[in-house]
């Protein structure tokens, strides 16, 4: 077993170098620089040479790599041209924003999607199923940035709800964690832990949409299929009370491949949250992300891209291991 | 662990060696949400074919420029002449959209098929080749797979160092070649064991005429099921893309994804019909497609055959 | 008003466990929730902004986002009259240059102390002038954007961008009176001592908490913790904290400045989307914003809020580059563009309230703006008439725009583009439309490479100064307009010369007459912005300069 996860973690380290000499290409490929960012409209070409060669950018490429390797190596990633900061500490401050924005909009998605999609199935070509249908496919059709949008401007006010940012300016909220409702139940500062929740709603209400109307999909389409499984009908043929076969039997087997999409959704949220998290004013990873392409801020992106990746990597090598464990024929290969 | 690619592998088995007509078309006509689909969809390729002819005004001329005054939030909404009232720039917002549906038929379609002429080209090779070169290309194909198609698209549209309105149409269009080619690949592969191929091998077909005459063809069940569904979201992430800035960067031609893009952040409050009324439109064609396509899945899948 | 509900070492404790837990490596700004205001009555104020600053050590950047922080805890020796373009007392109750323009004398304000306690006077004035010109580093320099072009050098240069440097010394002849030395007389004087960058800081702050210090980190820099926590100056307000989570810099009340801030508070918080800022407002989450979207001003005065609009010192411009297009060096051609751009419409269709069509290149505001130039109004007619003359009748233009950005003076680029190009195709000018990044090859391609026939750029003036506008564009030959004009050179050449004043001016209109004549490109517009604030402010008042003060502001 040892022996097989030493492989895995070895056979990760050409994968994440590739990268990173794909990414370091990648950001030096495009036009423009790190120097003309920088000095934005007062950059002469004087100016832009002496900046280059202050950054050491006017060195050869594979010298800049290595370079570049040995900082990523020390955990160096790095200050953000857009904003000044670390870039570390930057992902540090979004990436509770982001957590805590994609477990707003999960919880959202499978507290509706869940049961929903099982009366749809219970209830299979009536009237709520097919309204489930059409609703969660109107659902996947509408641009998330606009469904944002559209909330802001038409429930924030109705509401009462805030429409942007994560908590009230007001508000001297203490910092533990970073995770705003966390932090506000820990200090048992209620009034803040209520206002990042309220800050949450609306962002969550549209991340949640494409993810509530795939997981309706799913939980309706598996519990179908478990309703046509012979253990179904042999239970009732026992003469299993409905309500037990249900719960027994229905929803405990439907429910296992809604997990794994439960699961593979969450990875897609990040998607998602590059237009929710613009519209709220979130400043979470995919905020970060958007504006760091927008501005060109080549640290930051070269960091969110490589963590990323690592996070990837991980997950899998998990994933691999954790199958490697259950079931030991995959160890042989 | 039934991820994206198992589903695409999924549908690639069980529709591969059926075509689209038959049993499965007599059930489509049968089903009232693939009417819909089909309806949506009839509708729209006709308005956009037809679109130029439609549009009472030339969609490009500010014949009212002067009457829009930004400064003093003024664009001016329906009048005579002008039954939807004009955009930002004094122009016929009605002709707009309406030509609007050519160009955002162009859009899907081009991004669709650009996708699906170059994941038919890998998936096929990685299928009809197989071996080392499959195992190759199918790991690429799943690293993308995994990405969120958003940060994907948004990524390559970011690389343009020209931006274009090809820009978005290849930004999302990369996106769906590793759909295309996974689907592809075991459409090929369910079609490698299958019955007419073994024969025709025996027969001693050459290789490329069994790819080329035999699995290619009966492996398009499901492509045309992928694209169909493909087109939905390709119009619905071009118009994201439009909206983060890094769609066409002339924001003058009238596509909906674009218009939706430009109007959304900036006249919601004015003129919010300046957004709602492309989003409206994308939205109806996108559930058009997507009506349309799963219906064709749930007519192709055979448990659904009793 | 909030209350502290958990005692303190429960707190702690409840701190710890979820240090404990904390998955995420945000540090542990624990702020205190304890009291709300220290007494004064003048209440909280936020305002949103639209970027997030990088540091706050004005010398060390060009940003306007740093600006807007130090605006409020530096002072400078020189200020621009709340609103105007012109110069007012500051830190300086009085200054004055020698007949040379070598030398300026600044009577200092007395009795006025930075906000870690330490004295302002004429040594405190000589140690940031001395901290500028000795600047050490090629890293430090390369950042001291405006030191570089307005003092032109350093003691030390360590990169080929500076050169002789127009600073010779500083003297404190007592603490009231503090005389700069300089090489060489400029027209930027007084007025570049208005600019952020010049502000004064405690010497005693910057050596305590090694200001100089820069380093490289990776592609970008990093600054000592005095840039970012301990910027000590007179202004009315001094740093609290800026916490990075919510993105908002927090200020209070300077004690020791002054002038007394009305205000106990002012915090600054980002909001990069302009609709979210909108909605911020509207939920009365802050209480004013900086860049309101042009077409909500009417909503935004529905609600009751007050739009602040600045009077113009920006221009924009369509860019000619006569090199790459040998049509272009024809004067005929050159006026034809002017004549088929209809600017009056552009601006009062697609410009905030406020905005004018340009007639010249540099805005009203400034000392060298004359009515009395060849102006160039809308005549399609005209236009084709000219272009026929010259035989450039199916004449096709590359047309260079930039995307990703926004800019004072160019609010919309695309919408920009696509006004212009409309009206050029009306008169039979074919184009070639290119866009490209800001920061992703326009700027190289524009400036550097000069790949254009005609593109979009313009200016925003830092200070009062015609030189600051005509003299960057067309004072010597550049790659972005491509024409040698030796006349025109040298009579801006001598207006920068200029003795201060009268003379200034008066050698700089007629170098603009001289410009419109030329016509080396076409000023389009003179953009405004605003801000707004909601009905319960009153006291900002809004600055052509972006120079707007929050001391004066009230919230009730």
């Amino acid at each position: 077993m040892l022996r097989f996860i030493v492989r895995r973690l070895l056979q990760a380290i050409p994968t994440l170098l590739i990268l990173s000499i794909l990414v370091f290409a990648w950001l030096r490929l495009l036009p423009g620089g790190p120097a003309g960012a920088l000095l934005g409209d007062k950059a002469t070409p004087e100016k832009i040479a002496d900046l280059n060669r202050v950054l050491g950018l006017d060195q050869p490429i594979f010298v800049q790599y290595f370079k570049f390797l040995g900082r990523i190596l020390t955990g160096d990633f790095g200050s953000s041209l857009a904003s000044g900061q670390p870039v570390l500490s930057e992902i540090g401050f979004a990436l509770p924003a982001t957590i805590e924005l994609s477990v707003g909009a999960l919880i959202i998605a499978v507290g509706l999607g869940i049961p929903f999609g099982y009366l749809a199935a219970r209830f299979r070509a009536g009237i709520l199923d097919n309204a489930v249908i059409i609703v969660t496919l109107v659902g996947v059709a509408v641009p998330v940035f606009f469904l944002g949008y559209f909330l802001q401007d038409n429930f924030a006010e109705l509401l009462g709800l805030p429409s942007s940012g994560r908590q009230s300016s007001g508000l001297d909220a203490t910092h533990v964690t970073g995770f705003a409702v966390l932090d506000g139940v820990l200090t048992q500062e209620w009034d803040a832990a209520w206002d990042a929740i309220e800050h949450l709603i609306l962002p969550a209400i549209a991340l949640a949409t494409i993810p509530l109307a795939v997981i309706v999909r799913i939980t309706r389409a598996s519990v179908l299929d478990v309703l046509n499984e012979d253990f179904i009908r042999t239970a009732q043929s026992k003469g299993l009370r409905q309500p037990t076969i249900r719960r027994r039997h229905v929803l405990r087997n439907a429910l296992l491949p809604v997990a794994t999409t439960i699961g593979l959704q969450t990875g897609l949220l990040l998607g998602g949250a590059v237009l929710t998290e613009k519209v709220f004013n979130i400043r979470g990873i995919g905020y970060l992300l958007a504006e760091g392409i927008e501005r060109r801020d080549y640290p930051r992106l070269q960091a969110l891209i490589l963590l990323g990746a690592v996070v990837y990597v991980v997950v899998n090598m998990l994933v691999d291991i954790s199958y490697g464990i259950i079931d030991p024929r995959v160890r042989v290969r | 662990m039934k991820s994206k690619k198992d589903k695409l592998d999924d549908l690639a088995a069980a529709s591969a060696g059926r075509s689209l007509s038959g049993e499965a078309f007599r059930r489509m006509a049968r089903s009232p949400v693939a009417i819909t689909g089909a309806v949506i969809t009839g509708l729209f390729v006709l308005l956009a074919i037809f679109a130029p002819l439609i549009a009472p005004k030339d969609p490009y001329e500010r014949s009212m420029q002067g009457s829009v005054q930004l400064g003093k939030g003024i664009i001016p909404g329906p009048m005579p002449g002008y039954p939807l009232g004009v955009d930002d720039f004094g122009r016929d917002l009605l002709s707009r959209l309406l030509v609007g549906a050519q160009q955002t038929l162009v859009v899907g379609v081009m991004a669709t098929l650009i996708g699906l002429a170059a994941g038919i080209l890998i998936g096929g090779t990685a299928g009809a080749v197989g071996g080392w070169v499959d195992t190759v290309l199918m790991r690429f194909v799943d690293v993308l797979l995994s990405v969120p198609s958003l940060l994907l698209a948004i990524s390559v549209a970011a690389l343009a160092a020209k931006p274009n309105q090809w820009t978005v149409i290849i930004a999302v269009s990369i996106v769906t070649v590793p759909v295309f080619a996974r689907l592809l690949r075991g459409a090929m592969l369910a079609q490698r064991s299958s019955d007419h191929v073994l024969a025709a091998t025996s027969l001693g077909v050459k290789r490329r005429t069994i790819v080329l005459r035999h699995m290619l063809p009966n492996a398009l069940g499901p492509v045309i099921v992928q694209a169909t569904l493909t087109l939905a979201t390709s119009i619905i992430e071009a118009a994201s893309l439009s909206f983060l800035g890094l769609g066409d960067p002339d924001p003058s031609r009238a596509e909906w994804g674009l218009m939706l893009g430009n109007a959304s952040s900036k006249f919601l409050d004015i003129r919010p019909e300046l957004a709602y009324y492309p989003a409206i439109a994308i939205i109806i064609v996108a559930l058009g497609f997507t009506l349309l396509g799963e219906s064709m899945r749930e007519a192709l899948d055979p448990k659904n055959r009793r | 008003m909030l209350q502290t509900r958990v005692a303190r070492t429960r707190r702690i404790a409840l701190i710890g466990l979820a240090g404990a837990l904390a998955v995420s490596m945000t540090a542990c700004a624990t702020s205190d929730r304890d009291a709300g205001g220290g007494g004064g009555t003048g209440g909280t104020m936020v305002f949103g902004t639209v970027g997030n600053p990088k540091m706050f050590d004005p010398a060390f950047t060009d940003e306007g986002e740093t600006y807007r922080v130090t605006r409020q805890i530096l002072d400078t020796l020189v200020q621009n009259k709340a609103g105007t373009a012109e110069l007012e007392p500051s830190l300086a109750e009085k200054w004055a240059p020698s007949n040379d323009g070598k030398t300026w004398t600044f009577n200092l304000k007395q009795g006025v102390k930075f906000s870690d306690g330490t004295v302002f006077d004429a040594a405190a004035v000589c140690a940031n002038f001395d901290r500028w010109y000795n600047m050490k580093g090629a890293a430090a320099q390369s950042q001291m954007i405006y030191y570089g072009d307005v003092f032109e050098g350093f003691a030390h240069n360590e990169g080929k961008a500076t050169g002789d440097p127009v600073y010779k010394s500083c003297e404190a002849k007592d603490p009231a009176t503090a005389v700069l030395n300089l090489t060489k007389a400029k027209g930027a004087f007084p007025a570049a001592f208005t600019l952020p960058a010049f502000a004064m800081q405690s010497p005693t702050a910057m050596k305590k908490y090694d200001a100089d210090k820069v380093t490289q980190s990776g592609d970008s820099f990093t600054y000592s913790d005095y840039a970012y926590k301990y910027v000590s100056g007179t202004g009315p307000f001094k740093l609290e904290g800026w916490d990075q989570g919510k993105g908002e810099i927090t200020m209070v009340r300077n004690d020791q400045s002054a002038v007394k801030a009305k205000l106990d508070k002012l915090i600054f918080k980002v909001i990069p989307d302009e609709n979210a800022r909108k909605q911020a407002l509207k939920a009365g989450d802050i209480q004013g914003y900086d860049y309101p979207a042009p077409a909500d001003y009417g909503l935004l005065r529905n609600d009751k809020n007050q739009v602040l609009i600045r009077p113009s010192f920006s221009v924009l411009y369509l860019g000619i580059n006569q090199k790459n297009n040998p049509k272009l060096a024809d004067v005929r051609v050159r006026q034809a563009l002017a004549y088929g751009v209809n600017r009056a419409q552009f601006s009062q269709s697609k410009l905030a309230e406020g905005s004018e069509p340009a007639t010249e290149f540099v805005p009203k505001a400034i000392a060298g703006y004359t009515d009395d130039v060849t102006k160039y109004p809308y005549d399609p007619a005209k236009a084709k008439d000219l272009l026929a003359q010259a035989g450039a009748s199916n004449l096709t233009l590359k047309f260079y725009y930039p995307t990703e950005v926004t800019r004072p003076y160019m609010p919309n680029p695309a919408d920009t583009f696509t006004a212009i190009s409309e009206d050029l195709r009306k008169i039979g000018v074919t184009i070639e439309p290119v866009a490209k990044p800001w920061n992703g090859g326009y700027k190289d391609d524009v400036q550097q490479a000069g790949k254009q026939d005609i593109h979009l750029l313009g200016w925003t003036g830092d200070y009062n100064d015609a030189g600051n506008f005509v003299g960057t564009f067309f004072g010597r030959k550049k790659t972005e307009f491509g024409f040698d004009n030796a006349d025109l050179f040298k009579a801006l050449g001598d207006a920068d010369a200029a003795a201060a004043g009268e003379a200034h001016t008066k050698a700089y209109q007629e170098a603009n007459k001289k410009i419109m004549e030329y016509v080396p490109a076409v000023p389009v517009a003179y953009p405004t912005s605003a801000l707004v604030v909601s009905e319960k402010v009153k006291g900002i008042t809004p600055s052509p300069l972006t120079d707007e003060r929050f001391s004066t502001a009230t919230v009730n």
